[in-house]
């Protein structure tokens, strides 16, 4: 691992195929998905308190939920495409998957404005309230990631670890979904 | 010479600490209801404790004073002893059983209240305590946060029929004597606690929803009931007289105070 | 050497990512947050042992001092000196690594907590002043307008300089745990490890899963307070007046708060734990005792720590029956706690016992952790916990073990590798006098308390006018533990002139002053170069604690000397099974 000596460490190290990149991701993502349980989980508790009215849910989130799902794919073909040292197949790709990132992000926003033009703010009921914050504590994840994408474009370890958060935030994101959707 | 000062000191807080419960100046405030079983499932904890807190700290400055350093000594190199470690393990998991079984057995008492319970509602808010007493016809009326007006400051649901005879109490809680009680405790606006340190029992006060104790005065007297909850800047002046007395004193009483039907207007 | 190169003064020691820098950053910045808590609690002290003698002191300033101190003293001061200042410097000088894993994120995490450290104050500047609705922040109180002080700046910028505080937590975790995961040299098997860097690693495997969960209340909290939503807030009467609220669960937050808080407790007593393992074993001249029962000990506590935080809500309204399973599962969590209180005993036990400053510090750890540790089970046990709850017994029992005990666990630490630090010794008797005063005095302070929690005295009173069945001589006690609150708070002055003035004027060092047998004395350079190591990072052979090994010509055995040259074949106790000896 190149990075171990720039990183502080040389010399022996134990026969393991695990990047330290990979485990401080890993680790991340543990931190995330307790992030989101914690939210789950107080987001269930509140539901099944009288006053929670369900909001009618726009359609634009399936779009979303169809451009999260595609910029996850292209994403990945540019990482094996770096892998493979294909450059130019994985830029179409990463620029793609990046792409389409910005137009998810892009779609959660209309739908704020699409709710809010029916009358559904922050504090309208706790329904909506907690979809403000689900979907802006997920775009936010996604936001940060695009902005170390630039760094991780043109390395085929870091691509293939952001292409494993994106994965884990496609995740999130059609659970956070089915979440919204069935209540 | 650091020895013999450190085994000292070690001695000395046991022996303070020691003295200092054994005065008896600080300790529970008289009991005044049912909940002798509490004091015994508390004393055997502090029992317990109070036996490990001594021996282990004895054992601590012995072994300090014993095993200090001294010219040429040397440490005995014994890292490990399994079994001496399981037989330590059982001794603490033994302490740990005579205090927790009779603990659940009393808690699960606690929590399941008799059912000649007189109910009374507690109100608690910033920063005071009132109270509602179900009126002859033994229930309690509904009531509603979002009813709470200056005119209806419990919120009484007036469309109740039950509600109409409930009688009110904006300062004192007054309690018939060797009478199961079971309190239903609500509060206004923050968190509260309804505490009568006698009484060992108490519970939060939550806006939102009802909670619950139980508890038998069993002595004629007058109690004080706190806040142990912080509620703002009013916290520590929030308390309540509390009136255990005859039952015919009690009801005396209790028809001399307003009833809902009387003082609360739509 | 890939850290050799010209440094700027800014870059060696403002935006340093030598973990070395970044641990005396987090440790002043820590130590001197706490020393605003510390005068914080001379304030709350004044008032109850001199009530109404202070024009400054109300209800008001009295409850938000009191939640700036604990909140201060909790968050920003044990766990960041802990985790930032101990984990930071030990971890990779103690597993033989050259720097941690991410030593950019490193240096970011100071200074995102130095942020979080400037919007916490800045809530003392700005109107209504800092919140006052408890360190718990439990809403509604925390929540509603006026409900409280500080409720309108005040606890938005606590919340947000919270938020932020666990940004930098979850960025030095990642390090920390990473680092022991990857980073470790050449046998240094993670039970080769000494028990600092397992306490240390095992409570920062803990913030990584809790502190998410605070950052979920704090939001949710901050979102109910700014823009009136109702995750916590139900219908609600304040002042007279209809709130527009309706349906939250004020519980709710409770147990947000509670996941995150109780493995908060272990988060600063696990690496307490550890580094007062290393310091009673070194100390002692003698192996620390069932080295692998300790390891597990820890890890037990950690895990089953994730499932007793609903112990601090007994008496809160939620179902009474959760209260079966928490009594249990609390009162579990008491037995790898008392194999850790045996086993440093039988440390001591046949020690070679050198009443040094950070000796005594820790066996002022287990005497005080045993008065803590013991005083938490009536309040686990669910029914001694009904009258006992939210009285100053609480107040006693939290102080003395994670604020005493931990205390006396970073004190002995700081008084331990202050020469590795600095090249320097700290001054011996300023220590000694400082250990005493500070450990006979929080019997004094805190041992009282038991007693008032027992009589009923409810915590976070302003006064104690209105309780009608105190002794007499309460007033008299109260300000007995004044007197002695201050007496403690004095030595802290001096241990911060010692600090000081021995950074400077102390006498020199040796390169290994205890004679310890762990990885960080045996560096080529006190203080450790940038790279710590020099050419080669070292080789271990052995476990950390090779004390007074029979027939060798020392009293310790550094963990990089070969195996080869041990005079005797036990050495190594993991290897040659456990020995048993009387």
């Amino acid at each position: 691992m190149k990075e171990g000596t720039l990183n502080g460490r040389d010399g022996y190290r134990e026969p393991s195929h695990i990047s330290t990149g990979q485990v401080g991701l890993w680790l991340f993502l543990a931190v995330a998905t307790m992030l989101f349980a914690a939210l789950l989980s107080a987001y269930i508790v509140r539901m099944g308190q009288s006053d929670w009215h369900p909001f009618p849910k726009p359609g634009l989130l399936w779009f979303n939920t169809g451009v999260l799902l595609l910029s996850s794919v292209s994403l990945r073909w540019a990482s094996s495409a770096l892998r493979q040292g294909n450059q130019k197949r994985a830029q179409l790709g990463f620029v793609a998957g990046t792409t389409l990132s910005v137009l998810f992000l892009i779609g959660q926003i209309w739908s704020w404005s699409v709710l809010q033009q029916l009358g559904y703010f922050l504090n309208t009921n706790p329904s909506s309230s907690f979809f403000y914050v689900l979907t802006a504590i997920h775009g936010l994840h996604l936001l940060g990631g695009l902005i170390v994408a630039l760094w991780a474009a043109r390395n085929t370890e870091r691509l293939r670890l952001f292409v494993m958060y994106w994965h884990f935030l496609t995740i999130v994101w059609v659970v956070l979904l089915g979440l919204i959707v069935l209540t | 010479m650091h020895a013999t000062v450190t085994f000292t000191v070690l001695i000395l807080i046991v022996v303070g600490a020691v003295v200092l419960v054994a005065s008896g100046i600080w300790w529970l405030t008289p009991l005044a209801s049912n909940w002798g079983d509490i004091d015994a499932a508390l004393l055997i904890t502090l029992a317990v404790i109070g036996i490990a807190f001594v021996v282990l700290n004895l054992f601590l400055a012995y072994v300090v004073w014993r095993y200090r350093h001294r010219e040429q000594g040397r440490a005995h190199f014994w890292p490990d002893d399994t079994r001496l470690e399981k037989l330590l393990i059982g001794i603490t998991a033994l302490g740990i059983v005579v205090l927790l079984a009779p603990g659940l057995f009393v808690y699960s008492k606690f929590i399941q209240p008799p059912q000649d319970a007189m109910v009374i509602e507690v109100l608690g808010e910033q920063w005071r305590w009132s109270y509602r007493y179900p009126g002859p016809d033994g229930k309690l009326g509904r009531a509603n946060p979002k009813l709470i007006s200056p005119k209806n400051l419990f919120g009484v649901d007036l469309t109740d029929p039950a509600a109409q005879d409930d009688v009110l109490s904006y300062s004192e809680l007054h309690l018939p004597v060797n009478q199961p009680v079971l309190l239903e405790i609500r509060a206004k606006d923050v968190l509260h606690s309804f505490f009568i340190p006698n009484f060992r029992a108490k519970m939060d006060a939550v806006p939102g929803m009802v909670t619950r104790y139980w508890f038998t005065p069993t002595v004629e007297g007058k109690f004080q009931a706190v806040c142990a909850e912080l509620c703002g800047i009013g916290h520590h002046r929030m308390q309540s007289p509390v009136i255990s007395e005859r039952p015919e004193n009690f009801q005396q009483w209790l028809a001399k105070q307003p009833t809902v039907a009387a003082t609360v207007k739509p | 050497m890939p850290h050799d190169g010209p440094q700027s003064f800014w870059t060696k020691y403002i935006f340093s990512q030598d973990h070395k820098t970044i641990a005396i950053q987090y440790t002043i910045t820590a130590l001197l947050v706490g020393l605003f808590g510390l005068v914080l609690s001379w304030l709350l002290r004044a008032q109850l042992g001199f009530p109404g003698s202070f024009q400054f002191l109300n209800p008001g300033s009295y409850y938000q001092i009191l939640t700036q101190h604990g909140m201060i003293m909790i968050v920003y001061m044990l766990t960041a000196i802990l985790l930032g200042g101990f984990g930071n410097y030990l971890i990779p000088l103690m597993v033989g690594a050259r720097d941690m894993a991410f030593p950019f994120l490193n240096m970011l995490s100071y200074w995102v907590y130095f942020l979080s450290v400037i919007v916490l104050m800045a809530a003392f500047l700005v109107p209504g002043g800092p919140t006052g609705a408890g360190w718990t922040l439990y809403p509604p109180l925390s929540a509603l307008p006026n409900a409280a002080p500080g409720s309108g700046w005040g606890i938005k910028l606590m919340l947000i300089s919270l938020v932020i505080f666990i940004a930098a937590a979850t960025m030095g975790g990642l390090n920390y745990v990473t680092t022991v995961l990857q980073f470790r040299t050449r046998g240094m098997t993670l039970m080769r490890m000494p028990l600092s860097v397992w306490g240390i690693f095992i409570a920062s495997v803990m913030a990584l899963l809790a502190f998410p969960v605070l950052f979920v209340g704090g939001v949710m909290l901050l979102l109910d307070n700014v823009l009136g939503t109702s995750f916590f807030i139900p219908a609600v009467t304040l002042f007279g007046q209809q709130l527009p609220r309706e349906g939250g669960n004020p519980l709710l937050f409770q147990h947000l708060f509670w996941y995150f808080g109780h493995p908060e407790v272990y988060i600063v007593v696990l690496p307490a734990m550890g580094i007062a393992s290393d310091l009673i074993s070194t100390h002692a001249r003698k192996p620390i005792f069932g080295y692998t029962a300790m390891v597990i000990a820890l890890a037990a506590i950690a895990t089953i720590g994730f499932i007793v935080w609903a112990h601090h809500m007994f008496v809160s309204g939620m179902n009474p029956y959760f209260g079966f399973f928490f009594a249990v599962s609390t009162l579990i969590i008491a037995i790898p706690s008392a194999v850790k209180v045996y086993n440093w005993l039988l440390t001591l036990w046949k020690g070679n016992i050198h009443f040094t400053v950070p000796m005594l510090f820790g066996i002022g750890w287990i005497s005080t952790f045993i008065i803590g540790g013991l005083t938490g089970l009536p309040l686990g046990n669910v029914i001694a916990d009904v009258p006992l709850h939210d009285t100053y017994f609480v107040v006693g029992h939290f102080h003395l073990v994670m604020g005493v005990a931990a205390l006396m666990a970073i004190f002995g630490g700081i008084y331990h590798w202050f020469p590795k630090v600095t090249g320097r010794m700290l001054n011996e008797t300023l220590g000694k006098l400082h250990f005493w005063v500070t450990f006979v005095g929080s019997y004094m302070i805190f041992f009282p308390m038991f007693l008032m929690g027992i009589v009923g005295v409810p915590r976070r009173y302003f006064d104690f006018n209105v309780l009608q069945y105190l002794p007499p001589q309460t007033g008299g006690l109260n300000l007995f533990i004044t007197i002695a609150a201050l007496t403690v708070g004095v030595a802290q002055l001096l241990f911060l002139g010692n600090l000081i003035w021995s950074a400077m004027k102390g006498k020199r060092a040796d390169a290994n002053p205890w004679r310890a047998a762990t990885l960080e004395w045996q560096t080529p350079a006190t203080p450790p170069a940038h790279g710590n190591w020099g050419e080669q990072v070292p080789t271990v052979h052995r476990w950390a604690y090779d004390y007074s090994v029979p027939g060798a010509a020392q009293d310790f055995i550094p963990q990089n000397v070969a195996r080869t040259s041990d005079p005797s074949p036990v050495a190594h106790p993991q290897e040659r099974g456990a020995q048993r000896a009387g």
